[in-house]
């Protein structure tokens, strides 16, 4: 699962962009992951240039 | 607010103020939406553009310009610098705070309608045609019908998904930046500095932008081929550490440029994207202002005489694409060459590469004797460089 460490992130969407299956909304100063549709590709995790996101085992 | 307008203009960057701009001036209605509270800001852009390419569409203002660029220094691996003039271009690094301000400025004096914090979150669709967006304004819930939306929603672009556009950029071709306003450094006011290769910034550069006295943008962009193993901030610290360790970092940002090839479709029936959202950057240096105000300057006119006809489909938007073509699609193409090209070359080839031009004295020494050397592995894009280089 991809987790956000959310105040850490500066909402500029580079993980939008790269994400295949639309599943990240990005606002002004808001993150969500529709996990549900989430892949766990892990494009995101890769591409975020401030690593705030990553992948977590699932609880 | 109205429930209707001739065109929706979504996200408020140069290109869609460009497009708002030139829409209100034909006469037709238009809004303006952006989901941030403010035009211009927060900053995503290492803010460099070109004096002949502004110039195209607006009167270029001092208020804009924090320096002004008259040449390049280029630094290899091994931290070989190779000093290079611009022998026509001059360019700026711009305060794009106040840049798109003034951009949106135009566009409103002009007629069209400016809101922010306005979050379009889907499209309005009537048999499979978009119709309008669904929005969130000031938290309120608003749907407004539109003959044509305009995607000016930058590389998040989720218009052009949900309007069925393949926007999907490859991970090598999606650069993974971060930039840091930086004062106390001791730079050169009037030349930009470039580092290259892997040791630096695999699959793209990091970039010193003078602002001005004491004062630059110091940013990266890595390919997002690299950035798994380390991020684009991690080899952005080690550079500041190593460089500038008393510098003062003033705002951090971060963000994506789409160095890609031009989207073969950026239109739908009732939809355009301009700007980012259409991949309308330089692939090789990641500038995308001028072409997105292009974009977005020609989208609007488009639009104007689709709404004048009557007819909003594909087929009457095409002449946009296809004057896109004509504009800059095949620049846009030999860049992405030359990156390509370039982007391969290993640290040891860029270390002899800034050494043989070195020899090249600093008065013949240009842009296209740079790119040339380059290249020169493969001598078949040589006619690109010379034709994407010849005014600089």
């Amino acid at each position: 699962m991809i987790k956000i460490i959310e105040n850490k992130c500066d909402f500029c969407g580079t993980c939008v962009s790269v994400c295949p299956v639309d599943c990240i909304e990005v606002r002004e100063a808001s993150i969500e992951i529709d996990h549900p549709v989430c892949i766990d590709c892990d494009l995101c995790v890769q591409i975020c240039p401030i690593l705030v996101l990553e992948t977590v085992n699932e609880v | 607010m109205k429930s209707e307008y001739d065109v929706v203009v979504v996200g408020g960057g140069p290109a869609g103020s460009m497009a708002a701009w030139e829409v209100a001036k034909g006469g037709a209605t238009v809004c303006m939406l952006e989901k941030d509270r403010d035009i211009g800001y927060p900053v995503r852009c290492g803010e460099a553009a070109g004096d002949s390419g502004l110039r195209q569409f607006v009167e270029i203002k001092k208020s804009w310009i924090a320096a002004t660029i008259t040449g390049a220094v280029l630094v290899s691996p091994n931290d070989t610098s190779v000093k290079v003039g611009f022998s026509k271009e001059t360019g700026y690094i711009l305060h794009r705070r106040i840049f798109d301000y003034d951009l949106s400025r135009y566009a409103a004096n002009a007629g069209a309608e400016v809101y922010t914090k306005a979050y379009v979150k889907g499209l309005l669709k009537s048999d499979g045609k978009v119709t309008g967006v669904i929005m969130d304004h000031l938290g309120t819930e608003k749907e407004i019908n539109a003959k044509i939306i305009i995607g000016a929603d930058g590389l998040t672009s989720r218009i052009g998904r949900w309007g069925g556009l393949n926007t999907q950029i490859r991970m090598k071709d999606m650069e993974s930046c971060v930039q840091y306003s930086v004062s106390n450094i001791d730079v050169d006011p009037n030349n930009m500095i470039m580092y290259v290769g892997n040791r630096f910034a695999p699959g793209g550069y990091l970039w010193v932008f003078p602002k001005g006295d004491k004062f630059a943008n110091i940013g990266i962009g890595i390919s997002g081929k690299y950035a798994k193993e380390k991020s684009a901030k991690e080899y952005l610290d080690e550079y500041m550490a190593r460089e500038f360790p008393n510098a003062a970092i003033l705002t951090t940002m971060c963000g994506g440029v789409p160095c890609a090839k031009p989207m073969l479709k950026p239109i739908t029936d009732g939809l355009m994207l301009v700007g980012d959202a259409a991949h309308q950057v330089n692939p090789m240096t990641g500038g995308g202002i001028v072409s997105g105000m292009k974009g977005g300057w020609i989208a609007g006119q488009v639009a104007v005489n689709a709404i004048k006809a009557g007819d909003t489909s594909e087929k009457m938007l095409q002449s946009y694409p296809d004057r896109l073509r004509k504009d800059f699609g095949k620049n846009h193409e030999r860049f992405y060459k030359i990156k390509e090209a370039t982007f391969q070359l290993c640290d040891d080839d860029l270390n002899s590469i800034a050494e043989s031009v070195l020899k090249i004295p600093y008065e013949k020494r240009t842009l296209t004797s740079v790119f040339k050397a380059a290249v020169f592995k493969k001598p078949s894009l040589i006619i690109d460089v010379l034709k994407v280089l010849s005014g600089v």
